[in-house]
């Protein structure tokens, strides 16, 4: 899933300054999990706005929402009421939330809540870690689905460096494991330690176009 | 509710010794509003943000000992969200030391007082 975190509370408060009649809007999927950005987050930040307004003596007057998806214009729709009534949304939702928002409700300036960080999965409670660069071009088939390219700290493919620490750490970071230490014990357990020997050329990183664009094929 | 101390005080422990406090007739401010709940750790961070908008001084959350938690582990639950509404508020330049965590057995009425005036203290002292 996609990983967010929100902005600084002054970054926030700046961006909505000019403004009295503020929608918060939240997306219940990635951003949810994540703690960044779901019904509940949109709460506090809503609350710790008109908190911070009230002491400023200057009033805002604050509208929570929140959907399924904020990526999808169907389910922005829900909401469509609640933007017409305000000056200016935050989103907390990722990038495409806010650019979904942005394209939709064109006279209304939206601005972001959070800053979409990795796609990654969690590792405990509260604690988030990147997986996925979305690269284009998968490698994982070659590496016992582990990708060198985010959990290596120089993105190698053929792995690992000469600077690999005793128990299989990082020379980096110290406290992060060796991506391909990881990869050999895992083929290790597969049987499959004879992919360590593949030279793998550079990456093609073109395979990833800008913007990137998929169309389903037609059943 | 302005002005008032809000105290969400766990059924199994600070409500039994607010009674306590009441019982004996021991003094603590008048502005305190009692908020029972089934644990402490069914206050929720919104719970506490809500009444300091509703025009709360400061709010207690207020929970059985350390390990004596009747639902096992809601007062160190209660606790982490309380240092997490510190740091909430002081991102809104609000003082954060007016939202405090209070652990306290039901037969605890004097430490109930106690823990009252300390928080009517901390108001005082962030002069509101």
């Amino acid at each position: 899933m996609i990983i967010a975190e929100r902005k600084p509370m002054d970054e926030i408060k700046r961006m909505l300054a000019p403004y009295k009649k503020v929608l918060v809007a939240g997306c219940g999927t990635c951003v949810t999990v994540c703690w960044a950005g779901g019904e509940k987050e949109v709460a506090i930040l809503a609350s710790q706005l008109r908190l911070a307004r009230s002491a400023e003596h200057n009033e805002i007057s604050i509208f929570e929402a929140s959907v399924e998806r904020q990526c999808e214009r169907e389910m922005v729709a829900e909401i469509k009421d609640k933007v017409t009534e305000v000056e200016a949304v935050i989103s907390l939702a990722c990038g495409a939330g806010v650019q979904t928002m942005s394209e939709m409700f064109e006279d209304k300036p939206v601005f972001p809540g959070v800053n979409t960080t990795f796609i990654g999965m969690p590792e405990k409670e509260g604690l988030w870690v990147e997986m996925c660069g979305a690269c284009g071009d998968c490698f994982l088939d070659r590496t016992g689905g582990i990708c060198p390219i985010v959990r290596c700290a120089k993105g190698l493919l053929n792995g690992p460096c000469g600077g690999t620490r005793k128990g299989g750490k990082c020379e980096i970071d110290p406290d992060k494991d060796c991506a391909w230490v990881l990869i050999y014990r895992r083929l290790e357990k597969q049987g499959r330690l004879d992919l360590m020997r593949n030279y793998y050329a550079p990456k093609n990183y073109r395979a990833v176009k800008r913007p990137g664009r998929i169309q389903a094929a037609k059943a | 509710m302005n002005n008032c101390i809000v105290a969400f005080c766990c059924e199994h422990s600070a409500y039994p010794a607010a009674d306590l406090a009441g019982k004996l007739k021991l003094h603590y401010p008048e502005n305190l509003r009692i908020i029972r709940v089934p644990c402490a750790g069914r206050v929720d961070l919104i719970h506490i943000l809500k009444a300091f908008e509703k025009g709360a001084a400061a709010v207690m959350v207020m929970g059985c000992e350390g390990g004596a938690c009747h639902h096992m582990t809601g007062n160190t639950r209660a606790k982490e969200r309380v240092k997490y509404c510190n740091l909430l508020l002081r991102e809104i330049e609000a003082d954060g030391r007016l939202v405090a965590m209070f652990n306290l057995s039901p037969n605890a009425p004097h430490k109930f007082v106690g823990a009252v005036n300390e928080i009517t203290k901390r108001i005082k002292e962030s002069g509101r």
